[in-house]
C-alpha cells in the first residue's frame, strides 16, 4: 500500500523492461554475430562444418540473420521503444506486467528460433524461416507490445507526440501486419512443425519479397529512425535540426518503402511492370531517406567539436554515414541493369552488412551507451576509453566487410556474364568461387573484428553494472584544437 | 467511360497532392512554435528520470 502510495506521489518511469532488453540485446549480438563469423569461416574453410548437420551453412544461415535481426536489433527496439514512449510522454508505461511478458515471451521467440533452426524446422521463407506454433507466439507478444506501446501514448502528458514515437508506431504495426500476412500458412498435421504457404508460384515470391524489404524497411529502418530521433537530439544535448523535416521523412519514408519490394525479383517470372514499379519505387526512396540522414548529422551542426572527445556520438554519427551509404547504393543497386551484374552475388551481402553493421547495429550500439549509466544509476559507463576501442572496431571491421563483399561481388558478377565467341561461357561457376576466396577470408578477418568489440561492450557493460567498482578516469581530453 | 487506368492516374494526383499538402502544413509559420516545442521534448522530462533512478537506488 505504501508503495502505491508512494507511486502516485512521485510518478516513475518502468526502467527495469529497458534494462532487461538492454542486456539481452548485448548477450544476443554477441551470440548472433559468433555465428555470423563461423559461417563467414565456413565459406572460407568448407571443412569448418565438421560434417555436422545442425553446423551446417544452410542451418546456421537463418540462425545467424534471425539472431542478429530479431534477437539482438529486436531486443535493442524493444529497450528503446519503451525507453522513449516513457521520457517523451512523461509518462509510466501502461502496465508493468505486460511489459514483462513482452520481454519472457519475446526471449521464448528467440529461443524456439536458436532450436529449431539448427534442427532444419524451416518454412524456407527468408527472414521468415520460424515455423507456425513460433509465428502464433510471435503474433501474440507483438500485440501485447502494440498494446503496451500505444496504451502508453494514449494516458500520455504531453500533447505532442514526439517523432520518435511515429517511428516506432509504424515499425510496430507495419511489422504486425507483415508478419501475419506473409506467415499465412496450413500446417500439414496439428502434432507437425510442418506447414505450407498459402500463397503459390509467383504470388508466393511477390507476397514473400513484399515482406522481406519492409522487414528492411520498418523493422531495420524505421524502428533504428525512432532510435536516432532520440538518441542522436539527446547525446548531441540539442534538439534535432529540423522538426518540419522530420515530420515530412516520416510521411515521405512510410509511404515509399511499402512499393520497393519487387526489385528482389528483377527477371524472374514477375510481370515486367511490377519489376520496375519496385525499381523505380526503389529509386524514389533515396530522397526520404536522405532527407533523414540529413536530418540527423545536421542536428549537430555547430556542435561538431563534440565528435572529438565523444565516443558515443561517434557511433551516432558514424552509423548515420552508413546509413547514408547504404541508402545510396541500395537504388542503384535496384536498377535493373546494375541489379543483372549484381544480382546473386557477394555484393548483395556487402550492401545488406552496410546496413547491418554500419547502420543498425552501430546505432543500437550508441543508443545502448548512452542507456546503460542510466539505466544503472551510474554517472557515466565504466570505461570511455573502451568505448573508444570498440568504435574503431566496429568501424574497422564494417568497412574490412563490405569493401571485401564489393570486390567479390563485382568480381562473380563479370565472372558469370562473361562467355566467348562461341557462345559458351568462359568461366565455370566453380572458378568464381575459387576467386571469391581471398575475399572471404577478408570477410572473416572484418567479421571478427566487429565481434570482439562486442565482447569488449560486454565487459564494460559488466563493469559499470558493479557498484562496487569504481568508474575508470575519463581519458584526458586533447588539448589541441 | 473510366477504366482502371484512369483510376491509377487519379491516385498518383491524390499522392502528389497529399504531399505537397503535407509539406504546406508542415512548413507552416503558424505552426513553428508548436514545433519547436516538440522538438524539445526530449529535453522536457530530467525530473522524472531524476526520482526514478532515486527511487530505483533506493530498492538497490
Amino acid at each position: 500500500m505504501s508503495e502505491l502510495n508512494s507511486a502516485l506521489e512521485h510518478p516513475t518511469y518502468n526502467y527495469k523492461v529497458v534494462r532487461q532488453f538492454t542486456v539481452m540485446t548485448v548477450v544476443w549480438g554477441i551470440v548472433g554475430m559468433l555465428v555470423g563469423v563461423l559461417i563467414a569461416a565456413q565459406l572460407a574453410w568448407p571443412a569448418l562444418n565438421f560434417d555436422l548437420p545442425w553446423l551446417s551453412f544452410g542451418r546456421l544461415r537463418p540462425l545467424h540473420t534471425n539472431a542478429v535481426i530479431f534477437a539482438f536489433g529486436g531486443c535493442a527496439l524493444f529497450a528503446t521503444s519503451y525507453y522513449v514512449v516513457q521520457r517523451t510522454c512523461q509518462v509510466r508505461l501502461i502496465s508493468d506486467k505486460l511489459a514483462a511478458i513482452t520481454f519472457w515471451g519475446w526471449q521464448l521467440v528467440i529461443l524456439s528460433a536458436a532450436i529449431t533452426l539448427p534442427l532444419g524446422i524451416t518454412s524456407g521463407k527468408e527472414y521468415a524461416e520460424l515455423q507456425w506454433p513460433i509465428d502464433i507466439l510471435i503474433t501474440v507478444v507483438w500485440v501485447l507490445y502494440a498494446i503496451v506501446f500505444f496504451g502508453t501514448i494514449a494516458k500520455r502528458k504531453t500533447g505532442h507526440i514526439y517523432v520518435a514515437n511515429w517511428f516506432y508506431g509504424a515499425f510496430i504495426i507495419a511489422v504486425a501486419v507483415l508478419h501475419i500476412i506473409n506467415s499465412l500458412a496450413m500446417p500439414v498435421a496439428m502434432d507437425s512443425f510442418q506447414a505450407y504457404s498459402v500463397y503459390a508460384g509467383t504470388v508466393d515470391a511477390m507476397v514473400q519479397w513484399w515482406y522481406g524489404h519492409n522487414a528492411v524497411g520498418f523493422f531495420l529502418t524505421a524502428g533504428f529512425l525512432g532510435m536516432m530521433y532520440y538518441f542522436v537530439p539527446k547525446q548531441a544535448e540539442r534538439p534535432v535540426y529540423s522538426y518540419r523535416l522530420s515530420i515530412v521523412h516520416f510521411w515521405a519514408l512510410v509511404a515509399v518503402y511499402i512499393w520497393a519490394g519487387p526489385h528482389h525479383l528483377h527477371y524472374t517470372a514477375l510481370p515486367d511492370w511490377a519489376q520496375s514499379l519496385g525499381m523505380v519505387m526503389s529509386l524514389i526512396l533515396l530522397a526520404p531517406s536522405w532527407g533523414g540522414m540529413i536530418n540527423g548529422m545536421m542536428t549537430l551542426s555547430g556542435a561538431w567539436h563534440k565528435l572529438r572527445t565523444d565516443p558515443i556520438l561517434r557511433f551516432l554519427v558514424v552509423s548515420l554515414s552508413f546509413y547514408g551509404m547504404s541508402t545510396f547504393e541500395g537504388p542503384m543497386m535496384a536498377i535493373k541493369t546494375v541489379n543483372s551484374l549484381s544480382h546473386y552475388t557477394d555484393w548483395t551481402i556487402g550492401h545488406v552488412h552496410s546496413g547491418a553493421l554500419g547502420w543498425v547495429a552501430m546505432i543500437s550500439i550508441g543508443a545502448m551507451y548512452h542507456l546503460i549509466p542510466i539505466l544503472f544509476g551510474r554517472e557515466r559507463m565504466y570505461s570511455i576509453e573502451l568505448i573508444y576501442t570498440h568504435f574503431w572496431m566496429s568501424t574497422i571491421g564494417t568497412v574490412l566487410y563490405i569493401t571485401s563483399m564489393w570486390v567479390n561481388g563485382i568480381l562473380q558478377g563479370l565472372m558469370w556474364r562473361a562467355y566467348n565467341q562461341d557462345g559458351t561461357l568462359t568461366y565455370s561457376f566453380v572458378e568464381s568461387v575459387a576467386a571469391s576466396h581471398p575475399g572471404y577470408i577478408v570477410r572473416v578477418a572484418g567479421g571478427a573484428i566487429f565481434f570482439f568489440g562486442m565482447l569488449v561492450m560486454a565487459y564494460n557493460l559488466y563493469m559499470t553494472s558493479r557498484k562496487d567498482v569504481e568508474l575508470q578516469a575519463a581519458p584526458a581530453v586533447a588539448s589541441a584544437a | 467511360m473510366m477504366d482502371i487506368n484512369d483510376l491509377r492516374g487519379l491516385s498518383t494526383v491524390f499522392l502528389m497532392v497529399a504531399f505537397i499538402g503535407l509539406c504546406f502544413w508542415a512548413y507552416s509559420s503558424k505552426r513553428k512554435k508548436e514545433f519547436d516545442d516538440a522538438a524539445n521534448l526530449p529535453f522536457a522530462d530530467e525530473k522524472l528520470n531524476q526520482e526514478t533512478m532515486k527511487e530505483e537506488s533506493r530498492h538497490g
